[in-house]
């Protein structure tokens, strides 16, 4: 805590407190009061309180700067949240805060040594030591990473509730102080729907503290009258307390609140996000004490505080001698203004402030703040007289104040043009960075756009709000007024950097770093401004540069000897500001797709599974208890499908319909097999590779019509197929149509030798009988009144019929099939047992049998690719892979030992040490009575008989031995039945 | 405190000890060009002079050094590959990367976190078990670890059974690694300079001819330079520079986005990835999570950000480590990855005497800065490509020898 006890002004200062409303909030465990409309930062400087947190590096002390939430020694923890930054976090009752980055307390910070010990951690230090001998960094970052990071993260913490919203507008105006509201007015009134963006929670900007000049009566007129106007016209929308964090390409805005995203598409942006005050660098420029003069504005005029009891003023421009007016206005003791212009830029001012008693002393600098003991406030500043070349001289004298405030100028905030593709360039006329390349269908106004005086700054933001007006077609009557600006040329001082030779001369407060760091930076080859930044990290921290990078730059460029006209800053990255990750995510909507048979699976016992974004029945535990049962619950179902009849929900199956005269010719292209002569009312198996010949997706085509077919898909595969099926055809201009129809039809596959059975006794207008009914039929029909596409494959290798009918209806036909069924022991079936019953069939499953580089005959599926065709994707590299020698064929097996150890998927295939393939299946089959599976094996082993290794775990070898497949009914009479 | 800042503390006036030796001018003719001046290309460099003594090289880079995806990417490092061939060329680099800082003189701080590969689904828990036999298979530090273990390894990670896609198992790594991706682009670069080697920033190749003597032309922006070898080396811009000297590549260029929070107390130690969430997560030194996903889903060559990668990629965090709802995102960029089909590298000779490439490296290349600098320097010096690279020539496409790491790379780096 300071010595001065800060009390409050009188009335009018402090425009935006409730002095009728007082909250008690806590601090470091000290009870405190404050005013509503109070941040944590002003409430605690009403109290004197201006320290809040300690430095990343060196552990100093810190307090707010900007007090506009710009820099981020305002940091905070509150609660579960760190770096929150106090300036602009309204106190609430109960309130509890705590300073961040101490070891100890706040006020007696056991880290502080770490600054004592700086010249010994130069800049890069990191980089120099630590590293010899072999194997002893990771010691050494032991210990740096107990000293990383700022604020504390509560792995427990509670979580809390954040959204989303869209929002549309013809304009959007970012900013809402003099700029914003005249840019939006004449917007507005031209016709446009403007939204008007602020980040504070109230409209204003600097014209609720800035004197321009002028009286600040004035200044609150103009401002309530300009508010007033905009709170009345009906084309204009006003969000406050929303920080525009990002503009992304085409005016896509990201607004943030604590809990809330806002995303915005704009026809037209403004920007009028202004500037910041920039800090004027010499030793322990960055203790509490120490402000700038918009600073010390706001916190006199927004929160009524008194800054402090004596000050002095540094000064390069006009707006220094306004904040001499504020302070002696106040009652504030003003001890000399240290103006470090050789000739004042305004006679008139020093006139003025001299006659009311204020030393003004030209050609001169601070060129030390003096500190308390324990660097929590100031008592004086050392005052040194400039050469002519802006250089301080060996001449210095002392000045007892408590307060310095310091205004050397600004740099415009143009992080949010820069996201949207604008440059910061130096301007030698203005000493600072203007914005060039303003992305189209956008505009700039006020201080961001170099405008400072106060008329010109209004000029400037009618211009560009009527320029955004005439963008959207608009006509207004009015007609812009360019003002000539006669503040921008004097307000920034070419050089505010006097460095110490003691050093503590700040140039980065987020990374402690020095004008000595980025000198040596400089000297150590480290010459481009980036590579400056990188390696001395300045610019890397929370404020991301705001308040460094405008001094950096001056000071690489300087001692690089390069020019600085025309040198950028380094590119601008969003967020503008630091976004919590709650306010990214939002609510979590992870979509969860569930088959219209979910429910009664879930009511009949079923155990999910994810299968990409649906959910299926794994299998039916019943009411048993789960997991004493799975392998059990899999051979029931097993058994129920060889023995009698069981259905599978085979929902989660892509389907897509294709119709046109071209029809055929596009499968013929999308797949491997032919479809030309494919008859109507048949099945076809349907093999899509891409085009390095790798296998995709598989499926079955229907041929409904000549110029119709319904196709299905794997489950995770449907997507990416009709994505791809209408990328094709944009290049290909086929007639065709392809739709995504898989949440039209539910599907269910009922099979098992007693399937007809159960089908012939539903009510149905489709003959099931084996001749009119075949193997790969497909039928269209009703069934039980519910219409349905049926075919008969043969996945699970038995009798069997799948049914496709409308979403809706699936629940009531499924329903049927279990009733109906019930006289021949139906069953429900999941995944589980499906897998063990194709895998004894030999069926492979995309994804698990195949990965990225299986083409078809090394799956054994040559059979499924038409080589005469003239082109399907992938034909070329396939016709290229045969030309070479296969590497591996994909085979079933048999344990040679039923006694040993069991192989389990993944596991490598191994001959002579080397991995030739590995199993991709296995299971127990209760069928065959022993362990099967599939696996890639070199061709000489893919002869049937032939025997081969597997790897299992430990290292263990284990014999397997090839065999044909189908291991199960190999002439495949059954599915034929 | 050790001797090395004890110097830096008691000297009167401080030594700048130039990292880089001052430029020199740009000459019309070298042995040997580099074109890049990225990781990679330093890398190549440094051995050129190092293991070669070709020391007549210059290295040209358009912007500033190892301004590319080295200074852009998320410095994962790890050899738990999929392919023999990738896994034992990748577990070469780790090899060199546990004694680069000491051959180099700066601190890369490599830090071997060990990674932690999550699977949600069956299908995972079956590729990771893949990937672990085939490391252990040849010896790499590698296994598939059940919930229980994971628990212990990363005790912060959600592992509740009632989310969206609840944690099975992870792929653990133990020596998986993250490093300070600059250090390691100026460590080569002044280890390459201290020899010699000339890096020529701000340098951009404009046009490549190929001459009749087999020497090559290089057009840049200031002027043109005679080469005997050129090495390419241009990450995202591959097929730009390839087609210059009429090379057509395999590679498809998307953008690679990633962000980094706010410095935090260190709380998470493992880099943990997850294929299905598409997201990849470390914390550094400085305290920050260096978060990333997968590519963008269409070709593009500019580094923009966009709103739809933060808001995804911090739902999916969210997912396994709902506490962080307050940690904030302080920074997002992008880079470009040059992604080949089959989701390995390119290295090795062209079409073009005298012109080696060195692309594709997608998402993943910066772990290999070690071992494919080595590589290609001795491909430079003796026209012959080292064994361990050799799967991974150009030529491999149209035979249809790929080298298939898509199951492990996704979104794994
Ligand atoms: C966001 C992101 C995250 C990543 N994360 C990882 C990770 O965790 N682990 C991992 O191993 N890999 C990762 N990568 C990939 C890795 O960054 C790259 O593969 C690797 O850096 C490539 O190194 P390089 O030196 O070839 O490329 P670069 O560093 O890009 O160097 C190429 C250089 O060539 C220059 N250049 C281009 N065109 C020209 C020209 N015409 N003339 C002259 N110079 C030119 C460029 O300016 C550039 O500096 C990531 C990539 C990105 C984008």
């Amino acid at each position: 805590m300071s010595k001065f006890t800060t009390s409050r002004l009188p009335e009018p200062w402090g425009s935006v407190i409730n002095r009728d409303h007082t909250i008690s909030f806590r601090f470091e465990g000290k009870g405190y009061q404050g005013y509503e409309g109070d941040t944590l930062a002003s409430a605690l400087a009403a109290n004197g309180v201006m320290l809040l947190s300690r430095s990343f590096k060196y552990h100093r002390p810190r307090g707010a700067f900007t007090f506009a939430g710009l820099d981020a020694n305002s940091y905070v923890q509150v609660g579960d949240e760190p770096n929150v930054l106090a300036d602009m976090l309204p106190i609430s009752a109960g309130l509890s805060a705590m300073g961040q980055n101490y070891l100890g307390s706040l006020y007696r910070d056991h880290a502080v040594h770490a600054g004592r010990l700086s010249r010994f951690l130069p800049v890069g230090f990191y980089y120099r030591a630590f590293f010899r001998p072999k194997g002893i960094w990771p010691l050494w970052e032991r210990f740096f990473r107990r000293a990383a990071g700022l604020g504390k993260i509560n792995c427990n913490a509670d979580e809390a509730y954040f959204d989303k919203q869209y929002l549309f507008a013809d304009v959007a105006v970012i900013g809402g102080g003099p700029a914003g509201l005249s840019a939006a007015l004449a917007a507005a009134r031209a016709g446009a729907n403007v939204l008007l963006i602020e980040e504070a929670a109230t409209l204003g900007g600097s014209l609720n503290y800035a004197r321009f000049q002028r009286h600040r009566r004035d200044v609150d007129s103009l401002r309530d009258s300009l508010i007033g106007q905009v709170e009345q016209n009906d084309n204009i929308r006003v969000l406050v307390g929303a920080t525009c964090n990002g503009w992304f390409p085409d005016n896509w805005l990201a607004l943030s609140r604590p809990n809330r995203l806002y995303k915005l598409r704009a026809k037209h942006v403004i920007a009028c996000t202004g500037s910041v005050e920039q800090a004027m660098v010499f030793r322990n420029n960055d203790l509490p004490g120490v402000l700038p003069a918009s600073g010390t504005q706001r916190l006199m005029r927004l929160y009524g505080i008194c800054p402090g009891s004596r000050a002095v003023v540094a000064t390069a421009n006009a707006e220094g001698y306004d904040v001499v007016l504020d302070l002696l206005e106040a009652g504030i003791s003003v001890q000399a203004v240290i103006d470090v212009n050789q000739s004042a830029a305004s006679p008139e001012l020093v006139e003025q402030v001299s006659t009311m008693g204020v030393a003004v002393h030209q050609a001169c600098t601070v060129g030390e703040a003096i500190p308390r003991t324990g660097l929590r406030s100031i008592t004086g500043v050392v005052i040194n007289k400039l050469a002519e070349s802006g250089e301080a001289t060996g001449e210095s004298w002392q000045l007892d104040c408590d307060l310095l405030v310091t205004s050397v100028g600004y740099a415009p905030l143009g992080q949010l043009v820069c996201h949207a593709g604008g440059e910061l360039i130096y301007d030698d006329a203005l000493n600072s960075f203007i914005v060039t390349n303003v992305p189209p269908d956008s505009g700039l106004a006020g201080s961001v756009n170099h405008r400072y005086a106060l008329d010109a700054v209004l000029a400037d933001g009618r211009t560009a709000g009527l320029d955004a007006a005439r963008a959207l077609g608009l006509n207004p009557e009015a007609d812009s007024q360019i003002m000539p600006d006669s503040g921008a040329g004097g307000i920034n001082h070419p050089y505010p950097i006097y460095p110490h030779r003691k050093g503590k001369d700040f140039v980065d407060f987020d990374e402690d770093q020095t004008v000595a760091d980025l000198q040596n930076a400089v000297a150590d080859g480290f010459e481009h401004p980036e590579l400056a930044k990188r390696y001395s990290t300045v610019g890397m921290g929370p404020s991301q540069g705001r308040l460094s990078s405008l001094n950096a730059l001056r000071i690489v460029q300087r001692v690089s000897g390069d020019h600085l006209a025309g040198a950028s800053v380094t590119t601008q990255r969003p967020p503008f500001k630091p976004v919590s990750f709650g306010v990214l995510a939002g609510r979590s909507f992870e979509p969860e797709r569930l088959t219209p048979m979910h429910r009664w699976h879930a009511d009949n016992g079923a155990v999910f599974m994810p299968a990409g974004m649906w959910k299926r029945p794994a299998y039916y535990a019943g009411n048993k208890d789960r997991a004493a049962t799975v392998a059990e619950q899999v051979a029931e179902e097993v058994a129920v499908i060889r023995g009698n009849v069981g259905v599978i929900d085979v929902s989660t199956l892509g389907g897509i319909e294709i119709r046109g005269p071209d029809a055929a010719e596009f499968l013929n292209r999308m797949y491997t097999f032919a479809y030309k002569k494919q008859p109507v009312g048949r099945a076809r198996y349907l093999l899509m590779t891409d085009d390095t010949g790798g296998i995709v997706d598989d499926g079955v085509a229907c041929r409904l019509d000549d110029e119709h077919f319904y196709i299905t898909t794997t489950t995770t595969g449907s997507d990416t197929v009709y994505r791809n099926m209408l990328r094709r055809n944009a290049e290909w201009g086929l007639e065709i149509d392809a739709l995504n129809v898989t949440s039209t039809y539910a599907g269910m596959n009922i099979a098992g030798p007693m399937s007809r059975q159960v089908m012939e006794k539903i009510e149905s207008d489709m003959d099931f009988s084996k001749d009119a009914f075949p193997y790969l039929a497909v039928r269209q029909g009703t069934i039980n009144g519910i219409p349905v596409i049926a075919m008969r494959v043969g996945f699970v290798g038995e009798l069997g019929y799948e049914l496709h009918v409308p979403w809706t209806q699936a629940l009531a036909m499924w329903k049927k099939l279990i009733a109906v069924g019930a006289q021949f022991g139906i069953r429900p079936v999941g995944v589980e047992a499906q897998r063990v019953l194709r895998l004894e069939k030999g069926h492979i499953i995309i994804g698990q049998d195949t990965d990225s580089l299986t083409m078809p005959r090394d799956a054994a599926l040559d059979w499924a690719v038409t080589s005469s065709k003239p082109y399907f994707i992938g034909k070329p590299a396939i016709g290229l892979s045969e030309t070479r020698p296969q590497s591996r064929l994909l085979v079933g097996f048999r344990l040679l030992n039923s006694d040993g150890p069991v192989p389990e998927e993944s596991h490598l295939v191994v001959r002579d040490d080397a991995i030739v393939g590995r199993v991709t299946s296995v299971a127990w089959s209760e069928a065959l009575d022993e362990v099967i599976g599939l696996a890639y094996v070199a061709p000489e082993q893919a002869e049937s008989g032939a025997n081969f290794q597997i790897k299992v775990s430990q290292g263990l070898m284990v014999a397997a031995q090839t065999v044909q497949t189908p291991f199960y009914d190999p002439e495949n009479l059954r599915q034929a039945l | 405190m050790p001797l090395a800042l004890l110097k830096y503390g008691i000297q009167r006036k401080y030594k700048g000890n130039r990292y880089f030796p001052a430029a020199k001018p740009l000459r019309s003719a070298y042995d040997v060009v580099i074109i890049g001046g990225g990781g990679h290309g330093l890398a190549c460099a440094y051995y050129l002079a190092r293991d070669w003594g070709i020391s007549d090289v210059a290295v040209l880079e358009k912007g500033w050094l190892a301004s590319g995806n080295t200074a852009r990417n998320t410095a994962i490092i790890r050899s738990n590959y999929l392919t023999p061939e990738g896994a034992l060329f990748y577990e070469e680099s780790m090899r060199l990367w546990r004694s680069l800082a000491g051959e180099l003189g700066i601190n890369l701080m490599y830090s071997e976190r060990g990674h932690l590969t999550l699977a949600h689904t069956d299908a995972a828990i079956r590729t990771s078990r893949w990937r672990a036999e085939v490391n252990q298979h040849l010896g790499i530090d590698s296994e598939l670890v059940g919930r229980d273990e994971l628990a212990k390894l990363c005790p912060e990670l959600n592992l509740s059974e009632d989310i969206r896609y609840p944690v099975l198992g992870a792929l653990y790594h133990p020596p998986g690694a993250i490093a300070r991706h600059d250090a390691v682009a100026w460590g080569y670069a002044r280890g390459a300079m201290q020899s010699g080697v000339e890096i020529h920033q701000q340098t951009e190749v404009t046009g490549i001819q190929s001459l009749d003597d087999g020497s090559i032309e290089l057009e840049t922006d200031r002027g043109s330079i005679s080469a005997g070898q050129v090495v390419q080396a241009v990450a995202g811009m591959s097929s730009e520079l390839a087609r210059m000297v009429g090379i057509k590549l395999p590679i498809r260029s998307v953008p690679l986005q990633a962000c980094v929070s706010e410095a935090l107390k260190p709380f998470l130690d493992p880099i943990v990835v997850s294929g299905s969430l598409h997201i990849y997560v470390s914390q550094s030194a400085r305290g920050e999570l260096v978060m990333g996903g997968a590519t963008d889903p269409y070709p593009l060559y500019s580094t923009r950000s966009t709103l739809d990668f933060t808001e995804g990629l911090m739902a999916n965090m969210l997912e396994l480590f709902p506490f962080l709802e307050n940690a904030k995102v302080l920074r997002q960029w992008a880079g470009i990855a040059d992604m080949t089909p089959d989701f390995s590298p390119v290295m090795g000779i062209t079409p073009v005497s005298n012109y080696y490439i060195d692309a594709g490296w997608g998402t993943w290349g910066f772990k290999a800065t070690p071992v494919c600098g080595s590589c290609m320097a001795e491909l430079a010096a003796t026209g012959k490509a080292p064994e361990l690279i050799k799967p991974f020539e150009l030529e491999r496409f149209s035979r249809m020898e790929q080298v298939g790491e898509r199951g492990a790379a996704s979104v794994g780096h």
